[in-house]
């Protein structure tokens, strides 16, 4: 972590221990020289997941989470980036091929675009969906009494 | 009654009326051998298979027929409707065509052509346009790939089994199934015992044409779904599977007549009487086996859960005593139809033997691939069938020029076999196969 | 009985829809992730092979499109989420207890295991542990679950390669692990066997002669198994050299359990971040070169005898004392965030829990081992034949409850 911040100065928001994990938090413009940095030069070679997590309340309402780990060490860190609705986050892919499902996933259920992905689309649900499922604002009843009103015809007593 | 009939059409009489019984005694007997495989299968997987119909199932292959009779008749869409309704008939047909030159017994043969196994030979390899035609028909990348794979594995292998098939030629010098059998009482010897590899290659052939595991690709039913017969549903599903059951029963007829001494009781050249009496005892086994199954299936009724299925298991008691009675009947019968009898016994045994091994093959081994298969069939199983019928050809020289025995001539031609094979198989190692079609 | 609980694995007998057509709209047009359709060596066209979602070997709903070089593959493409269910969601609006049994519903073949991930995840997020008795009992049923996990693979596994037999004996054995828990919770299949913090149920009478005999058993059946396939020719052809993923690539591609294993890589999280009480027991990682198809159904098998060892020695000394830990019966985690995983028969199975301090998670997000694990499937495949392809699906072992969540 020390290192972390030595090499990227400013890009490094924030470092902390959660319950004994590490938690990076990073400039998401810097994620990928970031995350090539951690798995070159600090051996974190495995992208263990990624995702996200929404907070619609922030400016930037999303968090993009990276669990690494590194076999060398035995390791893991968590790189955590804010992005925004609109921007687009830049894609790993290419630093970790693993990632490519996993941006999809997020994509399909936030909604956040990664740049530089090969093929983003949605992977889970069905390419005509409305929506992204997991952000807090998405709204299960809604979509309930809303096919129940085109299919059926008729209100919904949910 | 005889004088009833004008003698100009007496002698289709017969061949006709053993053509109604193998039409109509065919899809029952394919129904049962589905029950037996079934049956085999559970027992070797540690279950009891179909139990509900019947006792011990025996009604099963009846529910099962009228079930696929009463289905729906799907053709898809974009099929080509002609050759889809037309292909199971064409397999169908040939199928039951074969059994013309089958000769079941020495009096039981529709025709008893001089080139009766080439007959059988062609009209059966027929019964793969079917599957094509009804493979491309279905108009879907399952059934196409299944008729495909088919096309070229029946092409492959019938190759390799006509190579067994010709070392019996040579042997026994006659096309006719009956002079086949006879060449195999005269010499003493089963053909299956004097040339085992040709035996050995002809079972892996049969087992490959008629499209059973291990060789079962064009169904295979975890990559192909179910093949050629993906589309097909209802009764014309169930002629395929009665064109696959009946293909069984006659490359199992085949081997028997071939490999096996045909009609032939074991030892038809000793004859011990049991003391006594003027009947030799192993012409009584037949009889003896058949009571005994009668007698099991009396011990069983009472034990049968439903008032029915002792009903039903005291009728099959019934029935095998009185295939009992007629077999030991036949004992004191004049010796022609006592033969006839007999001989239809031992060649049923023999190919339900024979079936039997295509079933345990079936559940003890898994599926080829295809690059496997050819691989087997064209670098294996050809090259061995040719130095077999080489071998063969030296040993009938052995035999002519100095006199040597039936059995004695034909040891070094399978020592050398033998060989070969330990030879082409080292060659064929399934490491060096798997890497090539990795590294493509 | 057996078809509606393992209606996954269930093997129709013709597909149900046209997806298998030549001429279908839908399988032309879509051709969406793959180069266009171009021509073959021998100047025909390259077909399109729509494999699932009804297929006898896709282990239920997985859709793969093929693009096909004869009997060749050149290109595949899996389209996932026919299953899916929004588990991710709805641990949002239940509270922590409530959604512990939704878990069991994503590994469905090896519920236990993922009860298991989730409880310790919301422990660790409130800061405590179960008590030791607990943790041992967690251990031998999360091996037995193991342990009928493989077979389930192995059962399935040889009926795609076409051996029909050792099927029936996977599941007899099976049924024996399962008749275990249902003693033990009275489930066979979703056992929600743990609860946050502990065991609701003491171990039931017999549960150690249970598993005992059980374990003796077992030694002596797979080795049948081996005798059935490991040097089968038939077997060894078919599984030697097909679907090869070295170690780089495992690991760059995500990757883990037996899978990871099999290309070389010594790692298995019950050894490198012992949860559970895998520190206490002895037990040997099994490990092969190639990463092919055998070798995975190698490194399974040892699995299993393994897995057979830890249940001997935790069943031989499980200690006295609660069951449970104290905890209140409303969960209110403080605010932060956890991420654990564990080595679930699949892989690493991972929980990642954001808590807003309420009763509810804020964000659940499961790293299941199937969905990752089967993006390494076009890598394996290219080039292979279609009888491959479903000896790759069969080996990389996924639950579609997974996948899809």
């Amino acid at each position: 972590m020390q290192r972390l911040k030595a090499r990227f100065g400013d890009a490094i928001r924030e470092a902390s221990l959660d319950r004994k994990q590490a938690i990076v938090l990073i400039a998401v413009e810097q994620l990928r020289e970031i995350s090539r940095y951690c798995r070159d030069e600090e051996k974190f070679d495995m992208l263990v997941d990624l995702t996200a997590v929404d907070w619609p309340k922030r400016e930037k309402r999303f968090d993009v989470v990276l669990n690494l780990y590194s076999f060398a060490k035995n390791e893991r860190l968590r790189l955590k980036a804010h992005a925004g609705e609109t921007e687009p986050a830049p894609s790993v892919c290419e630093i970790w091929p693993a990632a490519n499902w996993m941006e999809r996933e997020c994509y399909d259920m936030f909604g956040i675009v990664f740049e530089g992905h090969p093929d983003l689309k949605r992977i889970l649900l069905p390419d005509e969906w409305q929506g992204h499922p997991l952000r807090k604002d998405y709204d299960i009843l809604k979509q309930d009494t809303d096919w129940v009103r085109e299919n059926l015809g008729i209100e919904s007593g949910q | 009654m005889g004088h009833l009939i004008p003698p100009s059409i007496m002698p289709f009489v017969l061949p006709v009326l053993y053509a109604v019984v193998i039409v109509a005694v065919l899809p029952l007997l394919a129904g049962y051998i589905v029950l037996m495989e079934r049956k085999v299968m559970a027992d070797m997987q540690a279950r009891l298979g179909p139990m509900r119909v019947g006792p011990h199932g025996l009604l099963q292959p009846i529910a099962d027929a009228v079930k696929l009779l009463l289905k729906e008749d799907i053709i898809p869409d974009k099929a080509d409707r002609l050759m889809f309704w037309f292909a199971p008939l064409v397999s169908v047909t040939m199928a039951l065509l074969a059994y013309s030159a089958l000769a079941i017994g020495p009096a039981f043969q529709i025709a008893d052509l001089n080139i009766g196994l080439l007959f059988i030979l062609a009209i059966s390899s027929l019964g793969i346009y079917g599957i094509v035609l009804g493979g491309w028909a279905s108009n879907s990348h399952y059934s196409l790939l299944g008729a495909l794979r088919s096309a070229a594995q029946l092409v492959s292998y019938e190759t390799a089994a006509g190579l067994g098939l010709i070392s019996v030629l040579l042997l026994a010098g006659s096309l006719s199934m009956k002079d086949i059998v006879q060449a195999q009482l005269d010499q003493g010897v089963w053909f299956g015992f004097s040339v085992p590899f040709g035996f050995f290659i002809y079972l892996v052939g049969s087992i490959a044409e008629t499209n059973r595991a291990p060789f079962d690709l064009p169904e295979a039913e975890s990559e192909l779904v179910a093949g050629y017969m993906t589309e097909y549903s209802g009764f014309r599903w169930s002629l395929y599977f009665l064109a696959e059951y009946a293909n069984m029963i006659i490359v199992a007829g085949i081997a028997t007549t071939l490999f096996l001494g045909g009609w032939l009781r074991p030892g038809a050249r000793y004859h011990e009487h049991i003391p006594g009496t003027g009947i030799e005892w192993l012409d009584a086994l037949p009889a003896l086996l058949t009571l005994g199954v009668a007698l099991y299936s009396l011990k069983l009724a009472p034990t049968q859960p439903v008032k029915i299925q002792k009903i039903v298991m005291v009728l099959v008691a019934v029935l095998c005593l009185g295939v009992a009675c007629v077999l030991a009947g036949a004992l004191f019968a004049p010796p022609a139809v006592m033969q006839g009898i007999h001989g239809a016994f031992w060649f049923m045994a023999k190919v339900f033997a024979y079936i039997y091994a295509f079933l345990w093959i079936r559940f003890t081994f898994p599926r080829y691939r295809f690059d496997q298969l050819m691989r087997l069939g064209w670098r294996f199983l050809i090259p061995l069938a040719l130095v077999n019928v080489i071998g063969v050809g030296v040993a009938i020289v052995l035999r002519q020029q100095f006199a040597w025995g039936p059995i004695v001539s034909l040891i070094p031609t399978t020592l050398a076999t033998l060989g070969v094979a330990m030879l082409l198989a080292k060659d064929d190692a399934p490491v060096a196969e798997a890497q090539t079609a990795a590294g493509e | 009985m057996g078809s509606g609980k393992f209606g996954n694995r269930e093997r129709a007998v013709a597909p149900q829809d046209g997806y298998g057509r030549m001429s279908d709209e839908r399988t032309t047009k879509t051709i969406s992730g793959m180069d266009s359709v171009n021509t073959t060596v021998l100047g025909a066209d390259e077909i399109i092979l729509n494999m699932g979602p009804q297929h006898p070997s896709t282990h239920g709903v997985l859709r793969v499109k093929l693009k096909l070089d004869g009997e060749r593959v050149a290109g595949s493409e899996c389209i996932i989420g026919y299953l899916h269910r929004g588990v991710e969601k709805i641990a949002e609006h239940r509270s922590y207890q409530q959604f512990a049994p939704y878990v069991d519903r994503m590994d469905y073949v090896a519920a236990v295991s993922n009860g298991l991930g989730y409880c310790e995840a919301v422990e660790k997020l409130l800061g405590t542990e179960a008590p030791p008795r607990a943790r041992v009992v967690r251990t031998i049923l999360t091996e037995l679950q193991r342990i009928a996990s493989h077979l389930l693979w192995l059962g399935t596994h040889a009926l795609d390669i076409g051996a029909l037999t050792p099927v029936f004996y996977c599941f007899r054995e099976r049924e024996e692990i399962l008749k275990i828990f249902e003693k033990y919770c009275g489930a066979r299949l979703t056992t929600h066997a743990f609860r946050i913090g502990g065991l609701q149920y003491e171990t039931y009478d017999g549960f150690e002669e249970d598993t005992k005999r059980f374990c003796n058993d077992f030694a002596h059946k797979i080795d049948e198994y081996e005798t059935l396939l490991t040097e089968n020719r038939i077997w060894v052809g078919r599984t030697k050299g097909v679907g090869i993923l070295n170690a780089a690539d495992a690991i760059a591609l995500g990757v883990t359990g037996p899978v990871l294993r099999a290309s070389g890589v010594k790692w298995d999280l019950r050894r490198a971040q012992p949860y559970a009480a895998y520190d206490q027991y002895e037990f040997d990682i099994p490990t092969r070169e190639t990463g092919d198809t055998y070798d995975r159904y190698v490194v399974r098998m040892e699995e299993m005898r393994q897995s057979r060892r830890i249940c001997l020695q935790a069943v031989e000394n499980i200690p006295t004392g609660p069951i449970m830990a104290r905890i209140g019966k409303v969960l209110k985690p403080p605010p932060g965030e956890v991420y654990h995983s564990i080595e679930a028969p699949k892989g690493e199975l991972g929980y990642y829990i954001v808590s807003d301090g309420t009763t509810q998670p804020y964000r659940v997000r499961v790293r299941p081992p199937s969905f990752i694990n089967l993006q390494a499937f076009d890598k394996m495949a290219k080039g292979a034949l279609i009888a491959d392809v479903v000896a790759i699906i069969g080996t990389i072992d996924i639950v579609l409850g997974e996948v899809d969540r």
